[in-house]
This record gives structure tokens, sequence and C-alpha cells, in this order.
């Protein structure tokens, strides 16, 4: 029979269910939309995520639980993969495959710059993490949310929201991290060096470079396959130019929605009882590491392939090997300008920033590869 | 295999695969320049 007592009422209210870790939580959420609306920090994300965070940590609220409304987006969106290929389709279809094509020698540039991946993966183990999770905290320094979420869903999923959040804010945060490590690897006079103007690049190698992309990554790494694949696609619905319709909707509303759910899926995982750990403060810590690391071995490379190349390239464009596209490269073109007003690094830079989304995107593959 | 070992296995088999894989794109990138390269028809057309 039904309880009306005032006590049995009041105890199926949220109030008396309320721990401290809760206030915490909602505090950590405000703290990210305060990032989001007061800094600008990656607002499409960190507004819902923030918000997520917000309302999974409400108690008895069904939202999280099997079967209810952020679980079915957590489990039908990143559990089985859905989100992060879509959100790469999405980035196919805005990406100008133009100055990576016109210049394929970025391409070692984006690689190298996933030396931060592997290092802090390596410094993870070392810290006690095991090799999943150690993987999924290395492939911050990739600089790709979607990829770090693909990653980490597959290998460590109750450090999906602490990986997330680490590698969204870092992202954001790239204008402060790297122009630090920059200028201190990095001459004067080699952050004044001018490169030669682009070659423009022909109708067909722009239609043909997907193909070419998705055969090499996908018959060397096959476990990157999901991500590569719709990052192509996506690109070749913009270089055809004869599919608008689908163009417009992989770059808007398909991205856009698939924003909404990969941020409310990825809040929904910090919970208080899951995300109030030591590991979080380390995993952020191990973030900025593989974020320096990468910058690193974009810079290094970039300078090691000066010693051979007739033509110099300005190592400040290696930083651009991170894949946060396009902040990264805009900062390249920024620092350079500092020394030299009149160079222009950008399109430059942009070779080797989307070369770091292919970098990252084939790490991932070789983690999942060599741990199956 | 231990963590350890594991560790310094990925670190050198990855990176130096992560390398070789966008090392061998960037040569079939210059094989498709030579395939398909840019004609002046298609500055008109742009324009």
């Amino acid at each position: 029979m039904a309880d009306f007592s005032i006590g049995s009422i009041l105890l199926k209210t949220g109030f008396f269910h309320l721990t401290l870790g809760h206030v915490i939580m909602w505090l950590i959420g405000a703290f990210f939309i305060y990032l989001a609306i007061a800094k600008e920090f990656e607002p499409l994300l960190l507004v819902p995520i923030g918000f997520s965070i917000f309302v999974v940590n409400l108690p008895l609220a069904p939202l999280v639980g099997e079967g209810n409304l952020i679980y079915l987006f957590y489990h039908y969106g990143l559990e089985w993969e859905v989100i992060p290929p879509l959100i790469f389709l999405g980035i196919g279809a805005l990406t100008d495959f133009g100055p990576l094509i016109a210049n394929p020698k970025t391409l070692l540039l984006g690689a190298a710059a996933q030396f931060g991946v592997y290092v802090t993966f390596f410094g993870a183990i070392l810290l006690g993490f095991n090799i999943k999770e150690a993987a999924s905290i290395g492939i911050i320094g990739g600089a790709d949310g979607p990829t770090c979420i693909y990653l980490t869903t597959k290998l460590a999923p109750h450090l999906l929201g602490a990986n997330a959040i680490a590698a969204y804010s870092y992202m954001a945060m790239v204008p402060l991290i790297q122009p630090p490590i920059m200028k201190l690897l990095t001459t004067k006079e080699e952050r004044k060096i001018r490169m030669k103007q682009l070659r423009p690049v022909s109708k067909l190698e722009r239609i043909f470079f997907p193909f070419i992309g998705t055969i090499v990554i996908v018959l060397i790494v096959p476990e990157s396959a999901p991500l590569m694949a719709m990052f192509f696609v996506g690109n070749l619905f913009r270089e055809c130019r004869v599919v608008e319709r689908l163009l417009k909707t992989s770059q808007n509303e398909l991205l856009n929605i698939v924003t909404i759910f990969l941020g409310l899926a990825v809040g929904s995982t910090m919970v208080a009882d899951k995300f109030l750990k030591p590991a979080p403060i380390f995993i952020f810590f191990l973030g900025l590491v593989a974020f320096a690391f990468s910058t690193v071995g974009g810079i290094l490379l970039a300078k090691l392939m000066n010693l051979f190349l007739k033509e110099k390239i300005n190592p400040l464009i290696g930083s651009a090997g991170v894949s946060a596209v396009p902040m990264a490269a805009r900062v390249a073109q920024k620092i350079g300008q500092q020394e030299d007003p009149k160079n222009f690094l950008l399109m430059h830079a942009m070779g080797p920033n989307i070369a770091g989304v292919i970098g990252t995107a084939t790490a991932a593959g070789m983690f999942l590869a060599m741990m199956k | 295999m231990d963590n350890w070992t594991f560790g310094i296995t990925m670190l050198v088999v990855g990176m130096g695969g992560t390398l070789l894989t966008m090392w061998f794109l960037s040569l079939l990138m210059g094989v498709l320049k030579k395939a398909f390269p840019y004609k002046k028809e298609e500055e008109k057309k742009s324009s």
C-alpha cells in the first residue's frame, strides 16, 4: 500500500539524498559553464557538458541509469561508436585539404606531433595507470576531442569525463600553452623564415586525396577506419561539388546535433562517486605534459627537416601538428608575425594542423591494434 | 611482457608506425600531384 506520510514523501525528494560530492560536482559543472560563457573556452562543448554534469548529479533524477534519457545518448552515441565518427564526418566536410596536398611534407609534422601522445602514454604507465588507461590519457596530447573520446570509450570508459574535459580544456588553452615552448625551441632567425607561397591544387587531386588517404591509413591501421572513413567521405562531399545538400548537412545540422549529444553524454559520465577521485587530477597534469611534448615533437622535426631541405620551413608551423584546428595554426601565425609582421604562416601551418587530425586518429588506431 | 617494457615498445613502434604511415601517404601525394597537375583553366573557372 502506498505510504503517504510526510516522512516518506520527503524521502522521495532529492533533498535527503544530497551529498557534498553532488554539490562539488555542481560547482565543477558551473565552472565549465563559466569558462564557456565568460571566457568562450570551447563553448559548443563545455555548455552541454557543464549542464549535463549539473543534472546528472541531482540525486534520484532518472537520467543516467540504464534506459534513462542521457544514458541512451551515452550508450547509443558513444558506446556504439556513432558520435565521434559523425563528428569526423563534419570536420572532413569543413576541412580544406589544399594546404596539406600542396605541401605533403607537412604530413610528417603532423605525425611528429604525436610524440606527446606516446611519451604521455609511457608517463601514465609510470604513474601507475594500467595500459588501456594510459593509452586513453596519452591521446589527449593529440588535441583531438573526438579521437580522444573514441579511444577512451573503447579502452577506459570510466575515464571518459576527465579525459574529454582535459582534451577540450587544453585545446582552448593552446594560445597559452604553446607560445613559451615555441619561443624556447626556436631562434629569432628561425621564427623569421618566410615560406614560399603554396602551389595551387587541382580539382582532381582534391577528389582523389580522400581515396588515397583512406586506402593508406585504413590498410596500415585498420582500427582507425571508423574515424578516417567518415573524415574522408566528409571531405569528398566538399570536394566533389555535386552533393551540396549533403555537404551542408554534414557541416551544419548533423555536426550540431551530434555535438549536443556528445556534450550531454560526456558530462553524464561525471557523477560524483566516480569522478571525485585522484585520477582526474593526474589526468589533467598528464594532459598538459602530452600537449607540451606534442608541440616539442612537431617543432623539433621541423628543425631536423631543415637540415636536409633546400627550401627551409619555419619550425613554428611544426607546433601546429597538434590537431586543435585551426587554433594551433593561428598561434604559429601570431608568433611568426611577432618577429616579422609581413610573414604569413597561417596557410603553411594549416598543413600540419590537418595532418595532426590524421596523425592522432592513426595513433589511436595503433593503440587499439596493439591492445586487442 | 610487463607494463614498462610494453610502454617502451609502444612508444617506439607507435611513433615509428605513425611517422611511416604519414611518410608513405606523403609519397603517394607526390604521385597524385604528377598524375593530376594543376591547369591554368581551373584558375579561370574558379574565378
